[in-house]
């Protein structure tokens, strides 16, 4: 395969798998560190790319392994990094405080959950994909995602109001 | 939309049971600046998700990797072939050399005088070779020479 072919079935999905990245691993460089690992891989097998199905699910496994082993031997040596960035937005500057603030309360608190929960939202919530393809993305069954996901979404509410109330109070 | 609709959404949403099209109804409510007071304490959530699908990855894709495989073999098989150029080197190298030493033929003056003389004087020059090496080796018993001239003078 050609690298202009490879880049083509790639760009389509490359984002997805840094975000992907960054919601298991928090850091932005470190998880341009894995997108590229990832697809360096991907590059590697490009001979049997065209006998799979699909290579964006693939892909998204590939990450998703990738990040959980790198957790895993960051938890070894006993690091954390803690990185965020936000895009700009434009709104009154109060407002935009406001939302930041919020915006990034939700951020921390996605990321506070199990790597399990934190996988499956952002598969569906951020890049909405249907039951069946987490499912098959994460080697699970489909009921095990949604209960997943709904045991997710129920403690960032859960969190989220109670933050609200604090503001309120 | 209606805002009983948008409550029973929010309901099945959190029991993990709405599909794409109606998470993206909340969404878009969410998004609209005329969010129920009693619902703003979600649009942080939905905002976020909608934020958060903006990232983009903007490193280049790394796909050179594979002519610097290529050029790493290129390197392996330069080396070999290198190595296989030394050990040939010193192989030919060591092979005259132990020639050289081993070219004394057996003869005798009377039949072949001319050959007996270079033979006899090879040897020699051979004994006086290690011999010299043997003295160059003591020759720094002379510095002893000199420090004692030094000292005691005549």
């Amino acid at each position: 395969m050609q690298q202009i072919e490879f880049i083509k079935i790639v760009s389509p999905f490359k984002d997805k798998l840094f975000r992907l990245a960054k919601r298991l691993l928090v850091s932005t460089e470190e998880a341009e560190d894995a997108t590229q690992e990832v697809l360096v891989k991907l590059w590697t097998k490009n001979e049997t790319l065209h006998e799979l199905k699909s290579v964006e699910a693939m892909a998204m496994t590939m990450t998703k392994n990738y990040c959980l082993d790198q957790l895993k031997s960051k938890r070894a040596s006993n690091m954390t990094i803690v990185h965020n960035n936000y895009t700009d937005n434009q709104a009154s500057l109060q407002q935009k405080l406001e939302d930041e603030d919020s915006l990034s309360w939700v951020e921390k608190i996605i990321d506070d959950l199990p790597e399990q929960q934190r996988l499956i939202v952002q598969m569906r919530d951020i890049e909405q994909y249907e039951f069946e393809e987490i499912a098959k993305m994460l080697e699970m069954n489909e009921t095990a995602v949604r209960v997943a996901l709904s045991r997710a979404r129920k403690t960032i509410r859960e969190i989220m109001t109670k933050t609200h109330n604090y503001g309120i109070g | 939309m209606a805002l009983d609709n948008i409550e029973k959404l929010i309901d099945k949403y959190f029991e993990g049971e709405t599909s794409i099209a109606e998470e993206n109804e909340l969404k878009v409510y969410f998004s609209s600046p005329d969010v129920a007071q009693h619902l703003k304490q979600y649009q942080p959530i939905f905002g976020y998700f909608s934020q958060a699908k903006e990232q983009q990855f903007t490193q280049e894709i790394p796909l050179l990797t594979k002519s610097r495989d290529q050029k790493r073999t290129i390197v392996i098989w330069l080396s070999i072939a290198a190595s296989v150029v030394v050990m040939l080197g010193v192989g030919t190298f060591m092979y005259f050399e132990s020639h050289k030493s081993e070219q004394f033929v057996a003869c005798t003056p009377e039949d072949n005088p001319e050959l007996a003389l270079e033979q006899t004087q090879k040897a020699l020059a051979l004994v006086s070779e290690h011999l010299n090496t043997g003295i160059e080796s003591v020759g720094y018993l002379n510095e002893y020479e000199n420090t004692k001239n030094k000292i005691f003078k005549k």
